[in-house]
């Protein structure tokens, strides 16, 4: 067992290195004022008393509303999806769910310049709609471009989770409902759907995380006004030099995250866990 | 008794191979029928068709003298009790039996005190609240009795539905099951591998194998009077034996004429011949229509179970008495221990 634990500690040193410190040095940048040196280190809350400013709130709130509306589309778009896909022969549910996950295998940043390409005042659409003798459409730097990007990016994580869900249900549960007098519309309700909530949960974590923290997809199709929490960390350690604000938002950033991953959690466990103290109330 | 479900010439083909080769049954009402056979005959098929989840290749199923073969699962007022349970692991105990009463749409007092009755009936009341996934193998099986019956169905379809369970609990759920179907006089129709659990619950059994019937009758017909080599095989242990029928009520076998009750075959027709293991009485070696040594012996509970040579064959005797091996002795049987059966043309 001793040999087993000790494999344990490269890893610890990897994530002490790469994880822990650079945490702890966000946390000590956040809750200082610039002008440190070795020997005076002075302790302050501005730094996140600065973020409460109307025009910060603004991009915080723009951030949540985008993935927000992001993971919505998302599960719109993914579950009908995920759905037809456990529901073929399982040749074809391997070959569909590669066609989903390729995507994922190609760098955020070339498949965001893909769609530049696309969505551009000269790009592919605007060039078709003007030979078909249409006016084009300007649809770079909108909300409109900055949600497609997400979707497109983050789409695949929704529905694998969704597939996987649905693929491991057990198939002699819709026979049970069928047999029970539930049309196929009512077992959809009452058993499949219900069942597949779990992964509908996971896949809302999937999404909606990244989204609220991408940088990279607003700055190229929403342009360089564009800005999400993301920006505008990103613009504060490089841009515009201030360590310190940069570190508060990203430790806010981060406590809006964990609060929203414990209630989503929450969400999923409270069935199970109802059920547990009932069972403990009859015993 | 009125027949309730017709099966008339069901064929089942899964990719290229017949499963169920022409299949032609009555079930009546208030029958505790048993699909027995080995597994792979085609016993699960048949059930699944007739519950509608698996349409057939050709043939008509009637119920009520009316043609169901089109119509979906949810609509036939039959229902199942599943081989793995399929409880809905989202709801509990309640919440799973009241399922069916709720597709229903009838009102929470009526679905209450429907649950309550049936919860009564399997024994579990004050389960009501339990998680299903945290029940054990019995009680969810029961659970799953109850979702079944709670819809006062016509027919209730059992697959394999003790197979998960261990051997005491399998004898106590048999005969609350037969207590059960007595009690709500409907109709069941029961699948299994296990010949001795046909032999306890069933009024009729259906012998099947390689997707034909073998033999139907009542648990003394099949086990006293098998139609054939496999059915005497099937169920119970036997000596089979090759013969030939000289006349009515004479059979000759191992060089030696015996005389039975069987008659009806041609003069000189090669037969099947079974003998059942507790029918034989081991004598004297003068005293025995046969002799032989006892080769082994067994212990079994109850029984002896001895294996005794003979100059043609062994013998299988079940007997309370012990002997010694290596004994000579005499093998006795009366001529009503002598089945005479029709050759297979397959078997």
């Amino acid at each position: 067992m001793s040999t087993f634990r000790n494999l344990v500690k490269p890893y610890m040193l990897w994530m002490g290195i790469f994880i822990v410190i650079p945490m702890l040095l966000i946390i000590f940048y956040a809750f200082t004022s610039e002008g440190n040196s070795v020997i005076t280190v002075k302790f302050t809350l501005d730094n996140f008393i600065k973020f409460f400013d109307s025009v910060y709130i603004k991009v915080l709130i723009k951030s949540l509303q985008i993935a927000f509306v992001t993971t919505i589309i998302c599960i719109i778009v993914g579950y009908p999806i995920s759905y037809v896909i456990a529901n073929t022969s399982s040749k074809v549910q391997t070959l569909l769910m590669l066609l989903i996950t390729i995507p994922m295998w190609i760098n955020t940043l070339v498949k965001t310049y893909a769609w530049i390409s696309v969505l551009s005042d000269n790009g592919i659409i605007n060039s078709l709609l003007v030979k078909l003798g249409l006016a084009p459409i300007s649809m770079m730097y909108t909300d409109f471009a900055v949600i497609l990007g997400m979707v497109y990016n983050f789409l695949p994580f929704m529905i694998l989770e969704i597939y996987t869900a649905l693929a491991k249900m057990d198939k002699g549960l819709i026979d049970a409902s069928s047999d029970l007098g539930a049309n196929k519309v009512q077992t959809f309700q009452k058993v499949i759907f219900p069942l597949s909530l779990s992964g509908v949960i996971s896949g809302i974590t999937l999404v909606f995380l990244p989204s609220v923290s991408t940088f990279v997809i607003p700055k190229l199709l929403g342009g360089g006004q564009y800005m999400l929490i993301g920006n505008l960390i990103e613009n504060q350690f490089i841009t515009v030099g201030e360590w310190n604000f940069g570190s508060a938002i990203s430790l806010i950033m981060a406590m809006i995250i964990l609060i929203s991953m414990y209630f989503t959690r929450k969400f999923d466990q409270d069935k199970v866990e109802n059920g547990n103290k009932k069972e403990v109330k009859h015993a | 008794m009125r027949t309730l479900i017709k099966f008339e010439n069901i064929v089942k083909e899964f990719d290229g191979t017949l499963v169920l080769k022409g299949i032609n049954l009555e079930i009546n009402e208030n029958e505790f029928v048993t699909l027995l056979g080995p597994s792979g005959c085609g016993k699960t098929t048949l059930l699944r068709i007739l519950g509608g989840f698996v349409d057939q290749t050709e043939g008509k199923i009637f119920f009520e003298d009316i043609e169901i073969s089109n119509v979906p699962a949810y609509k036939r007022e039959i229902n199942t009790v599943f081989q793995k349970y399929a409880l809905f692991p989202h709801m509990n105990v309640f919440e799973n039996i009241a399922f069916g009463l709720h597709i229903k749409k009838q009102s929470k007092e009526i679905i209450t005190q429907k649950v309550n009755k049936m919860l009564r009936l399997v024994g579990l009341d004050g389960y009501e609240d339990k998680v299903v996934t945290l029940l054990s193998g019995g009680q969810q099986q029961r659970v799953a009795i109850a979702r079944a019956l709670v819809n006062e169905p016509m027919v209730l379809l059992l697959d394999e539905p003790l197979g998960a369970l261990d051997l005491k609990l399998r004898k106590e759920m048999q005969h609350e099951l037969k207590k059960i179907q007595k009690e709500v006089g409907i109709t069941f129709i029961y699948v299994t591998h296990d010949q001795e659990e046909a032999l306890t619950m069933s009024d009729k059994i259906v012998v099947i194998n390689n997707g034909e019937i073998q033999q139907i009758g009542t648990p003394i017909d099949i086990y006293n009077e098998p139609e054939n080599r496999f059915v005497a095989d099937f169920i119970g242990e036997s000596n089979i034996i090759e013969g030939k029928m000289i006349e009515d009520y004479l059979v000759t076998f191992d060089e030696q004429n015996f005389e039975c009750v069987d008659y009806g075959f041609d003069d000189d027709e090669a037969v099947d011949v079974v003998i059942r293991p507790e029918d034989i009485d081991i004598v004297t070696p003068e005293m025995g229509k046969l002799k032989g040594v006892i080769r082994s012996s067994i212990f079994k509970g109850v029984h002896y179970e001895m294996t005794i040579e003979t100059p043609y064959r062994d013998f299988i005797v079940h007997t309370t008495d012990f002997s010694e091996t290596s004994k000579e002795v005499g093998l006795h049987f009366f001529p009503e221990d002598i089945h005479v059966m029709y050759k297979m043309g397959t078997y």
